[in-house]
């Protein structure tokens, strides 16, 4: 039976010990670093006896502060992964010229940069955006969770399913060596014969369910879920963008879903829709990919663009300036952002009405997101400016972005965009975008809604250390770039022959390291705060002179968010509430419903990294097992009738009790 | 509604004041024997006509029987959306029919711009022979 090839192949797939790339010293040492910290991870868990905490208070939390903060950690470690890959990256270009080959061969460099792409926009930016949205979108609307509390569990573990299926292809077998879109026909079966590309439709697939579950929770959220007399045309700013970001994910994902599902029938059931002969058309998959990939960009900057609204209209004391354009700009923003994607490949053949049609959509997006500009500009016009860190960012940002947007405008010129096309030009241009943008504004977030999420504000020493580190390690890198560009040199190669050219990558390297004194700073600063914490606690629950709903309750916020929900006559709600002279209620509690913790969603998730794996490397037993087990498990759950509880009024009374005793300073 | 929903103890927070407890669906309108049977009546015609159309050979076209059909597809699903599904334009505050127009307009875009850009990627290219383009795919 040992010696049949036959039940082995059955057994393990393609899977042999050649695909352990034990040939890598690269890989094997980062095995074992990851490998150790794990270990020490699971060890000092163990000893501290935290299993059971975080497994009844985290993993199988249902409350969507916790949920948000989890997105957020996840965020943060992929982060990691995926600046590791843009360190490597920049350090291969600065050395490889001339004579020299670098340290990394072709086959590993391409994998790095499909890696770190992927990593940044599905396994950074989103999560990032997705955890803030949980955090403080039902807080802010005056809800005590989302719509659908279980559903918005088994988004974040499915979100985690496919960053550890990315996780997995670093030590089992490879990664797509395609870049970040995965364009056919190099990501067919003949151009791309192994695992990678595999392992990139499974982990966007199974995070992409995430994704799009959590869209239409929030979405019920938001439509449904507002506390009484919050008409849309009240709802605070960042909410509003969290709306139309969760209306663009709902609307796009599907299409992402579709076109991978068409790339994996080519690749395992041996269609044709993408390939180059028998009636395929690789074009196709560009078009449909940016039908999603376009409105993706707009996912990731719409609620950056609410939190400066919140951090200026905050940070300067002042009603926001234009709150109606500034919905009616983020609304078109969202409307247009579906009309423009073909200016991702003007070069792929369009005759010039296509193509001066969509350079001109393109073109007319960039007049709502200018008036953004000087909405937030007036805003700060005469007044009161408090240069904390969110603000710093929001300063930075708007320096930032608006260079951006204009590489961005000049790419949207078709004759321009020939000559700029594939370049560094673009890479710089949405980096650009991208750091100066969604980064600083999730930054931006973090800093300013820390407080509420833990009791403490984050340290501000590190806080403008990493500020300063990213904005100007953010110029240094990319400006080179933009000059390589603009010399016609194209992005994704890994060597280079022409030796004037070395400066400015080494310049770029620099400017990368700077950005990784940035994230230094901000992990310290993380530290740093949490020794610091009695120093930095706010026990007001208002710690910036807030105008939202989230800072009426305490910091952090109970369970059930707000003992009574809040009634809204103005926008700036809670602004409004303190020039009122609101007093909170301290009698009449009465019993809170809420839903149950529930393990379905980790479990279920699990089950499908086995599916993926199980599929990735043609076990076909596995698959059909843990799809089989997921399915059994759902409708398992359907049948769990014990899936809420209330909280006695006794214990909400002793919980408001204590909030007033701290801010009694008792 | 199963409890994991909370939606429904925020009922009096949007504009359209019901749902003291109600059971579900809160806003979304309820079919009557007579709107079920209306709208099962016109689906069966809906159905019964294409079928004629196609056995009768009713029309020497066959492509005017594809659109026939196609036309009569979309009265189709019209039908589906209003009589079984309660689509009007005061369920849910009107949020669903917001829905629905927001989602065909994008389905619009993706289905018409595909088309557009896919039919106009030859525009750049040299003239071709007659009989090369019969071998083109």
């Amino acid at each position: 039976m040992s010696s049949n090839p036959d039940f082995w192949s059955f057994v393990f797939g393609r899977l042999s010990w050649e695909s352990f790339p034990l040939h890598e010293p690269i890989l094997v040492v980062t095995f074992l670093a990851v490998a150790l910290g794990g270990a020490a991870m699971l060890g000092a868990l163990t000893y501290f006896r935290a299993w059971g905490y975080l497994w009844r208070e985290w993993l199988t939390s249902v409350d969507h502060k916790r949920i948000g903060i989890m997105y957020i950690v996840l965020a943060l470690i992929m982060l990691l992964r995926g600046f590791a890959d843009a360190l490597m990256m920049r350090a291969q270009q600065a050395i490889a010229f001339g004579g020299s080959e670098g340290y990394l061969p072709p086959h590993h460099y391409d994998q790095i940069f499909t890696a770190h792409g992927v990593i940044m926009i599905f396994f950074v930016a989103m999560p990032l955006v997705t955890g803030l949205m949980n955090f403080v979108v039902p807080l802010q609307i005056g809800a005590r969770d989302v719509a659908f509390p279980f559903l918005n569990n088994f988004s974040f573990w499915m979100t985690v399913s496919g960053a550890v299926i990315v996780m997995m292809s670093l030590f089992v077998g490879e990664f797509a060596q395609t870049g970040w879109l995965a364009y056919p026909p190099l990501s067919g079966l003949e151009g791309s014969p192994g695992v990678g590309v595999d392992y990139y439709i499974w982990a966007l697939q199974v995070a992409g369910i995430g994704t799009l579950l959590s869209g239409v929770n929030l979405i019920a959220t938001i439509v449904k879920m507002r506390a009484p007399g919050m008409t849309m045309m009240k709802l605070p700013v960042f909410t509003w963008t969290a709306l139309c970001t969760n209306v663009l994910i709902v609307a796009s994902f599907p299409v992402l879903t579709a076109v991978l599902v068409l790339l994996s029938l080519d690749r395992y059931v041996g269609t044709n829709f993408f390939t180059n002969d028998l009636g395929g058309n690789p074009m196709m998959y560009v078009n449909l990919i940016w039908i999603w990939g376009h409105p993706e960009v707009y996912i990731l900057i719409l609620p950056a663009f609410g939190v400066f609204s919140e951090v200026t209209s905050t940070f300067c004391s002042k009603r926001l300036f234009g709150y109606t354009s500034m919905v009616y700009a983020t609304v078109v923003i969202t409307i247009l952002s579906y009309l423009v994607w073909l200016h991702h490949f003007f070069t792929m053949g369009s005759g010039a009405s296509v193509n001066s049609f969509f350079g001109i959509t393109t073109m007319i997006i960039s007049i709502p997101t200018g008036a953004k500009i000087f909405n937030w500009l007036f805003t700060m016009f005469r007044g009161r400016i408090r240069f904390e860190v969110p603000m710093m960012y929001t300063v930075g940002f708007m320096v930032t972005f608006v260079i951006g947007g204009m590489t961005g405008v000049m790419l949207a010129v078709p004759p321009a965009d020939f000559q700029l096309h594939n370049s560094l030009f673009l890479i710089a241009h949405f980096h650009n975008v991208i750091i100066g943008g969604v980064v600083f504004g999730m930054f931006a977030g973090i800093a300013y809604w820390f407080p509420k999420a833990f009791g403490f504000k984050l340290d501000p020493f590190w806080g403008k250390m990493s500020f300063w580190f990213w904005l100007i390690g953010f110029w240094v890198a990319f400006m080179p770039i933009y000059v390589l560009g603009l010399m016609g040199v194209t992005r994704r190669l890994n060597h280079f022959d022409d030796p004037s050219l070395q400066i400015w990558f080494v310049v770029a390297a620099f400017g990368a390291v700077l950005i990784a004194c940035g994230i230094a700073s901000f992990l310290i600063q993380l530290v740093v705060s949490f020794m610091k914490r009695e120093q930095l606690r706010d026990l007001t629950g208002d710690p910036w002179g807030g105008r939202t709903l989230e800072w009426s309750t305490s910091s952090p916020p109970p369970v059930y968010n707000f003992a009574f929900t809040p009634i809204i006559h103005d926008h700036d709600a809670w602004w409004d509430m303190k020039q009122r002279g609101y007093t909170r209620p301290l009698h009449g509690f009465r019993p809170i419903h809420m839903p149950k913790n529930t393990g379905t969603g980790i479990i279920l998730a699990g089950l499908s990294i086995a599916f993926a794996f199980g599929m990735i490397w043609y076990m076909w037993w596995l698959a059909a097992l843990s799809f089989v087990a997921m399915v059994v498990i759902s409708i398992g759950h359907t049948f769990n009738y014990h899936r809420d509880f209330h909280i006695p009024s006794e214990v909400v009374d002793r919980t408001e009790r204590t909030r007033t005793a701290l801010m009694a300073g008792e | 509604m199963s409890p994991d929903t909370l939606a429904q103890h925020h009922n009096p927070g949007h504009g359209h004041g019901h749902g003291h407890g109600h059971a579900h669906g809160d806003g979304a309108g309820h079919g009557t024997l007579k709107g079920y049977l209306t709208g099962f009546a016109l689906a069966v015609i809906l159905t019964a006509i294409p079928f004629w159309l196609v056995m009768g050979d009713v029309f020497a076209n066959p492509q005017v029987t594809a659109f026939g059909i196609m036309a009569l597809a979309v009265v189709q699903v019209i039908v589906h959306m209003v009589y079984f599904l309660h689509m009007n334009t005061r369920s849910e505050g009107g949020w669903t029919m917001l829905a629905l127009i927001f989602t065909i307009v994008i389905v619009a875009i993706t289905l018409s711009g595909s088309l557009w850009v896919m039919y106009h990627l030859n525009a750049n290219m040299m003239p071709m022979p007659a009989h090369d383009m019969r071998g083109m795919p």
